[in-house]
């Protein structure tokens, strides 16, 4: 649905909606870029002057500490200014609301949004109607996208020596609702990863989940059967009302990731979350504090990979000239 | 060049280069005058003034600054010192690091069209060239040899 909106004429990246639409090379780029940027957050002075007197704005219309805290630090360690917008979701008419605070926004001479909101295609409305020196990153819209996470955790697979042309990725929990499974099986056949799994009841399996490009199991030990990567999804637990799961203790047993049922992956299969963890329900402690769990490597890297996406749509407005000395 | 610099060694310098040429020239110079300290390197992509119009180069290696810089007396060397953009910004990216007790610039070639007022203090050959034409440092990466070459300009300089 991003469509051709989130490049210009020259093929460069100006906003990040999704990662359906993205080449490899695009994806490529920004993860080296953020390698870069990693040493950044290891030095003295933790900045660069890159958006130097730029604006950006956190734009969240559904909570998340995480995300947000991580776009502003990345935002910051770029020398931007960054403003926090956190609007409740609740209005009636959204789309209107939305739209009307983004004209607000836009009248204040801001530069970049991070758009968080419950609605699917939020970040590509605003994308649509804003000016076009105004950048657009999607920080997640309802159960459609979440294309930085996905690239964290690409970059995270990489870090952690994957390489993408070889290993099996495991997606395990409620991929019905979960746009970081959506985004992050985009990204991963984008780049050429040979088995892509998901793992779930089937309660919480959307239908036709091998058209996006990944196999649905059903049984955890088959699933995570010589995997190289395992991503836990978070249970949403607001969304398990009903009979999407029959009790936690009995999803536990069955879906939670457990030293047991790890056995069967690949000895250096390595146990990726996006956070927050429920520890007892999807994850068990052992697991999560092990040295296999990348939990807080992911967090690192994310800002590294925000800065690098940041950087690359806000830079360059210009054909590329030769370098001068 | 590197006879130049010998009266400088006293001062345990810290060798700092700065991608990509300029790395491979500190590298020889680090290597022939055999110093303690650790070579640095510079990527100063996140410190050019010119971001906004063209953008990032995703290629080019972070910067590593082994050593800290703090008070200490820094040999930054290019390879080529033309409009003295490029030693602004690796000068603002060193003092992110520390407080330098001083920088001395060493470039392999000078030419003209200087844009801003900063000077080498030790120069390998001046050159002078028409504005349209480039001159390039290049490596060999089996045997280790710089080459430099002259070439138009590509694009619209």
């Amino acid at each position: 649905m991003s469509g051709d909106l989130q490049f210009d004429s020259n093929k460069r990246l100006r906003h990040l909606l999704s990662i359906d639409g993205l080449d490899q090379k695009t994806i490529l780029e920004i993860l080296d870029t953020a390698e870069t940027f990693i040493s950044v957050g290891e030095r003295q002075i933790r900045k660069v002057p890159l958006l130097r007197g730029k604006t950006v704005v956190n734009l969240f219309f559904e909570a998340s500490t995480r995300t947000r805290t991580t776009f502003e630090i990345a935002a910051k360690r770029l020398s931007a200014d960054v403003i926090n917008f956190n609007i409740g979701a609740s209005s009636t008419n959204k789309g209107e609301t939305l739209l009307d605070t983004i004209n607000n926004l836009e009248a204040m001479h801001t530069d970049l949004f991070i758009v968080r909101h419950i609605d699917a295609g939020a970040a590509y409305l605003v994308a649509k109607h804003a000016p076009s020196h105004v950048r657009i990153i999607n920080a997640g819209d309802g159960r459609h996208a979440h294309p930085t996470q996905a690239l964290l955790d690409a970059y995270t697979m990489r870090q952690y020596g994957k390489d993408f042309k070889k290993i099996k990725v495991a997606i395990v929990g409620d991929i019905m609702h979960s746009r970081v499974a959506r985004s992050l099986i985009h990204i991963l056949n984008i780049l050429g990863v040979p088995d892509v799994r998901v793992i779930a009841p089937k309660t919480l399996l959307p239908v036709a989940i091998e058209r996006l490009g990944a196999h649905p199991y059903f049984d955890m030990y088959e699933g995570l059967e010589g995997v190289d990567v395992i991503v836990m999804l978070r249970i949403q637990r607001e969304r398990m009302q009903g009979a999407l799961i029959p009790s936690e203790q009995e999803y536990f047993n069955l879906y939670g990731l457990t030293e047991e049922k790890l056995v069967v992956a690949q000895d250096d299969a390595i146990v990726m979350h996006p956070g927050p963890m429920n520890r007892g329900l999807e994850i068990d402690s052992s697991v999560a504090d092990s040295d296999r769990a990348t939990i807080l490597p992911q967090v690192s890297n994310g800002i590294a990979v925000r800065m690098a996406v940041m950087a690359l749509i806000m830079g360059g407005n210009q054909k590329n000239k030769g370098a001068e000395n | 060049m590197a006879a130049a610099l010998k009266p400088k060694l006293d001062l345990d310098p810290v060798f700092i280069g700065i991608h990509t040429g300029g790395a491979w020239v500190a590298e020889r110079l680090h290597r022939d005058l055999d110093i303690k300290s650790a070579l640095g390197t510079l990527n100063i992509s996140f410190y050019r003034d010119d971001f906004t119009r063209i953008g990032l180069n995703p290629k080019v290696k972070a910067s590593d600054l082994p050593v800290d810089v703090e008070d200490r007396h820094i040999i930054l060397i290019d390879d080529v010192l033309q409009s003295g953009r490029t030693i602004r910004a690796a000068m603002n990216e060193i003092f992110d690091y520390g407080r330098p007790a001083s920088i001395t610039l060493v470039v392999l070639i000078e030419r003209g069209s200087r844009e801003l007022p900063i000077r080498a203090d030790i120069v390998g050959a001046t050159v002078t060239l028409p504005k349209g034409e480039q001159i390039k440092l290049s490596r060999d990466e089996k045997t280790k040899q710089l080459a430099l070459t002259v070439q138009k300009s590509n694009g619209n300089t």
